[in-house]
């Protein structure tokens, strides 16, 4: 048993939903509890899908469990079926059906359906999200290309003169850190030095395109965790090379140009020369020396931090003092770059051990997680995301890819343009007396949070308990960066209002972020009314006039 | 440990329906048809449920109890569930966490329970503050029958007194959504003290000499005169201050809240006892308090204007107080919240609306959006119906909606769509999908986590029906 607080990946089957939702005409029937629904939301919400994940849970409750859990099985499949009329599903169990022990797969198979049935084995006590994703995109591949592979012996034919050299690309799923943008811009970059893209998958991909895999000439593994393994089945099976830089960064973009050129036949240098970015300028600016040596702590995937790490130290003349990764099935990689970089190498999804890594360290800026996030907001240290798991605000709307020249150009924006903002610090350290500098305050690209005292800042609960799910984040709303006591010294002509005790404590128990503007509401309601002392009545009264919030 | 929550004691003239018909039919029965105190008729569905586990509960229960913590024993689902859901992770170590079962401890009992406890040991050496810890089972924990309840009565014995250990079932085989908070507290009742002067004897666990329920037993026998008011379900602190202040005038007291601020300090309960439900998923805990002695005052939820002064009204009445002195003392808090709610009733009046089960709230927020907003009730779905407590507000509800219990969401989103509401309340994973097809929607769960009960409140919770509506007419993209 182990204790957790936070986790860095869900469950394998949530992997396995990852694949399914980026797909189309995928059905997913799921052994399992109503609870387990909640994993609906991380798409809907986080990712703002229009629809629902294409998941049928079969929600069993603690009375079935005497009974037929089986049946109850038999027929989410069979009415799943018949409702959405997939090209293919997955069948498979969640932690708890795992324990009771049906057999999902078998049980799917046994009905006969007119569809391929793909039953998904995810041992829920040993692996992870990850894995799950992994794991189910090779399943799929498997089952669905396998019919069309060519005798083991047979030597893959030579492409047709005059035909384009074609590639797969492999690994974007639902869920993932700019999976969406990444790959419009590795698609780009290919087409524009000659390579064409058949199929994108799993995110956008069918049935029928898993099937006809085998006929580009190569693979471009974009996601390791997420198509390493099948696209080493198809290496095997068709006998596709594959790509497997990650082309993140500008340095990574050409090594991935020129191994693309190796495979397809092309002529590297001048693919590289082709490539536009900003970095390299920006990068060698002189506005850009101050960036030298910031101490930069990296933590996320295997993939992104490792790759993260060589941009930082060889792209942006960073220090890197931290390197890790949660997802253990990568970590040879990451001791590797670790080595590189003169650190010690940090493989743990344990949060805590990645905070105090952190606070040893004592970094500049942190390229992190979603968590690290957190940890950053705690430790007053300037963050961004590069690996998921991620968060509603990782999904932009504007395009923003890492990978490729653009990615590039996001990258050095992203992590100097809080850097930059760093020169407030020294403001804020010379006006500490300005009332917008107050002591809870941090700075403002720092988002506000009052982290100290939560009897305050939610008034108890259920209510108060800021919204919520994926979306809430406690606001960094203008009222909650300016402290109370500087508004109520705010000179005005007429007779200040008096706040009686009882109401002073009352105003208190409003949330943290809307505190200020419920003080300056009631202050001038009872102006306006010509009361001089604020009671909790005149607190209400004042709300009910403003009309709530 | 069976893999159950506490089971709802039988008591005598209890309308309490038993534990197991909680979903309305056995296995494999077939939805069907049934009705509410004889009149709506109810539909009752089994099929896929899309909504969360007791677990959930935790969100708001670390809140309200700060010096408790909540310990799940159960996989990385359940610990994705909470960090899902509970979303905001301004604290590094919050009052809540999981106990992983692994592999290993899936091969022998004996392991699991060291395992527990040496989780256990290490909680409590670095969280010295925690005064009561729960442990919260989960699906996996109750199918392989790890026993919680024992493994909680030998840890509190070995804390010695410094901390409390209680266990409770917040698992998605056996709870839904709030009955989570439902099972947690009525964990919690056995160990509240009884009040002074309380006939020791009444306070027995399973003993059936209650004076509550021996005058169930023997109608006609005169009550025993009200010593204490027991709110129960968790509120805003606001809230509980606001009506503090109310039956302060009122004369009404000492009232007590349930579950406390803090959970070492529980509230003393015993005959004479009367006890107001104000959230209603409580209803397990309104069992365990109704064989303490205490006694259940029948009243409509304190929702909007009208359901809050039912309340008060009936609870008053307890202490003799009359109706009159009732109006009186709350004139003004009733005018602001008529005028509050009145703002958004140009907004919602003659607007249908659609509710997805989540909370057991659905009913109770149908009434008032219905009598005070003018809305039509289309459907309203609530996971779990409790008929007794229910019963004033099925009364009170406008119309002839539909109402539904269970749930089969394919086939509710089926009928949802041929309703074609103005407005839908549904969970947050059908919300987006919902909206793309062109339907408003509200965030159910908004409604557990936002003050929205008594006067003050009223035109806040008028408000989160009205603001999609707004949002909608609004926006031009
Ligand atoms: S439904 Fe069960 S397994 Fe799923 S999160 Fe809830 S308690 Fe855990
Ligand atoms: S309060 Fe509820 S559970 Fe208790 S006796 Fe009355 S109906 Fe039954």
């Amino acid at each position: 048993m182990e204790l957790t607080i936070w986790t860095y990946e869900g469950p394998p089957h949530v992997g396995a939903m990852r694949i399914a939702t980026a797909m189309k005409g995928v059905h997913y029937v799921l052994h399992a509890p109503q609870g387990d629904t909640y994993a609906d939301l991380l798409f809907t919400m986080i990712e703002r899908r229009d629809h629902r994940p294409p998941v049928t849970y079969t929600t069993f409750q603690a009375q079935d469990l005497g009974g037929d859990t089986a049946e109850l099985l038999k027929t989410a499949v069979r009415e799943a079926h018949e409702r959405f009329k997939p090209d293919v599903m997955l069948v498979g169990a969640s932690c708890t059906a795992e324990l009771i022990q049906d057999n999902p797969g078998g049980l799917a198979e046994s009905l006969g359906l007119p569809i391929p049935v793909v039953p998904l084995e995810l041992p829920a006590y040993q692996r992870k999200e990850n894995w799950g994703a992994s794991e189910t995109f090779y399943q799929l591949v498997r089952a669905l290309a396998a019919p069309h592979a060519p005798p083991p012996a047979e030597p893959r034919p030579e492409r047709p003169a005059g035909q384009a050299p074609s590639c797969n690309l492999l690994g974007p799923t639902a869920l993932g850190f700019r999976h969406r943008d990444d790959t419009a811009e590795i698609r780009r970059l290919l087409e524009a030095v000659g390579v064409e893209v058949r199929v994108v998958a799993p995110l956008g991909a069918t049935a029928h395109d898993l099937a006809r895999l085998g006929e580009a000439d190569f693979n471009v593994v974009l996601y390791p965790e997420v198509a390493h393994a099948a696209a080493s089945w198809l290496k095997r099976t068709f006998k596709q090379p594959m790509v497997t830089t990650v082309p993140i960064g500008v340095g990574a973009t050409r090594d991935f140009l020129r191994e693309v050129a190796v495979v397809a036949g092309l002529e590297a240098d001048s693919l590289v020369e082709r490539m536009h970015t900003q970095l390299p300028w920006y990068s060698r600016s002189v506005d850009s020396n101050y960036l030298t040596g910031k101490r930069v702590f990296i933590f996320g995937d295997a993939t992104h931090a490792v790759a993260a790490a060589r941009v930082a130290r060889d792209e942006m003349g960073f220090e890197v003092v931290g390197l890790g990764a949660y997802n253990r099935e990568f970590a040879r990689e990451v001791r590797a770059a670790a080595k590189e970089y003169g650190v010690e190498p940090l493989i743990t999804d344990d949060y805590l051990e990645v905070e105090e890594a952190i606070r040893e360290a004592a970094p500049e800026l942190i390229l992190g997680t979603q968590m690290e996030r957190h940890i950053a907001k705690r430790l007053g240290i300037f963050c961004q995301v590069i690996s998921a798991p991620v968060h509603v605000q990782d999904f932009p709307a504007r395009y923003s890819p890492l990978m490729g020249p653009e990615g590039a150009n996001v990258l050095f924006d992203s992590w100097v343009h809080p850097l930059m903002m760093g020169l407030e610090e020294h403001l804020l350290g010379m006006f500490q007396e300005d009332f917008e500098f107050g002591n809870d305050t941090l700075p403002s690209h720092l988002r506000a949070e009052v982290p100290n005292d939560p009897a305050t800042a939610n008034g108890g609960s259920p209510a108060g308990s800021a919204p919520v799910i994926p979306a809430a984040e406690p606001g960094a709303s203008a009222d909650s960066a300016v402290p109370a006591s500087a508004l109520a010294a705010e000179p005005d002509g007429d007779i200040d209002p008096e706040w009686n005790a009882e109401a002073e404590k009352e105003l208190g128990k409003i949330p943290f972020f809307v505190r200020g503007k419920a003080r300056r509401n009631t202050e001038r309601f009872a102006r306006e009314q010509g009361v001089v002392e604020i009671s909790v009545d005149t607190l209400y009264e004042a709300k009910a006039h403003f009309g709530g919030r | 440990m069976t893999p159950s929550t506490p089971s709802t004691p039988t008591i005598p003239g209890c309308t309490n329906p038993p534990a197991d018909t909680r979903d309305g039919a056995g296995p494999g029965a077939a939805n069907g048809t049934g009705t509410a105190n004889g009149e709506l008729p109810v539909l009752k569905e089994r099929g896929q449920r899309e909504v969360f586990c007791g677990l959930t509960g935790i969100i708001w229960l670390h809140r309200k109890m700060q010096d408790a913590f909540f310990l799940i024993i159960g996989s990385r689902t359940c610990a994705h569930l909470m960090q899902s859901a509970a979303g905001v992770m301004i604290f590094a170590e919050p009052r809540f966490g999981t106990a992983i079962i692994e592999e290993k401890d899936l091969a022998g009992m004996a392991d699991a329970n060291e395992e527990l406890d040496r989780v256990v040991t290490r909680l409590l050496e670095r969280r010295p503050e925690i005064r009561t810890l729960f442990l919260v089972g989960s699906c996996p924990s109750e199918v392989i029958k790890l026993d919680l309840a024992r493994a909680a009565q030998r840890l509190d014995a070995e804390a010695g007194g410094e901390v409390r250990v209680l266990s409770y079932s917040g698992s998605g085989i056996e709870t839904t959504f709030t009955q989570g908070e439902d099972t947690c507290l009525t964990s919690m009742v056995p160990h509240m003290p009884p009040h002074a002067g309380a006939d020791h004897s009444a306070s027995r666990p399973g003993g059936t000499n209650g004076s509550a329920a021996a005058r169930q037993a023997e109608p006609g026998t005169a009550a025993a005169p009200p010593t204490s008011l027991l709110v129960v379900g968790t509120i805003a602190d606001v809230v509980e201050d606001q009506f503090q202040r109310i039956f302060g005038e009122l004369g009404v007291g000492p009232v007590h809240f349930f579950p406390p601020r803090r959970s070492a300090e529980l509230p003393p309960i015993g005959p004479g006892t009367r006890m107001l439900m104000a959230q209603p998923w409580v209803n397990d805990t309104m069992a365990a308090l109704t064989q303490r002695g205490c006694e259940r005052i029948d009243a409509p939820f304190p929702f909007g204007v009208e359901g809050t002064t039912e309340w008060l009204v009936a609870a008053a009445a307890e202490w003799g107080i009359g109706r009159e002195r009732v109006m009186e003392v709350t004139a003004a808090a009733r005018e602001r919240g008529r005028k509050a709610v009145a703002r958004h009733r140009a907004t919602l009046e003659d607007r249908s609306i659609f509710f997805f089960p989540d909370s057991q709230i659905e009913i109770p927020l149908a009434r008032f959006l219905g009598r005070e907003l003018g809305m039509r009730l289309l459907e309203v779905g609530t996971p779990f119906l409790h008929r007794g407590h229910m019963a004033r507000e099925l009364a009170l509800l406008p119309g002839t909606p539909r109402l539904s219990e269970g749930q089969d969401v394919d086939r509710q989103l089926d009928r949802c769509r041929a309703d074609q509401p103005d407005l839908v309340v549904c969970g947050l994973g059908l919300a987006n999908p919902l909206e793309a097809e062109g339907l408003s929607t509200k965030w159910a769960i908004e409604l557990v986590f936002t003050p929205i009960h008594g006067y003050e409140q009223a035109g806040d919770l008028a408000e989160l029906f009205a603001r999609p509506l707004v949002r909608r007419e609004l926006l031009e993209v």
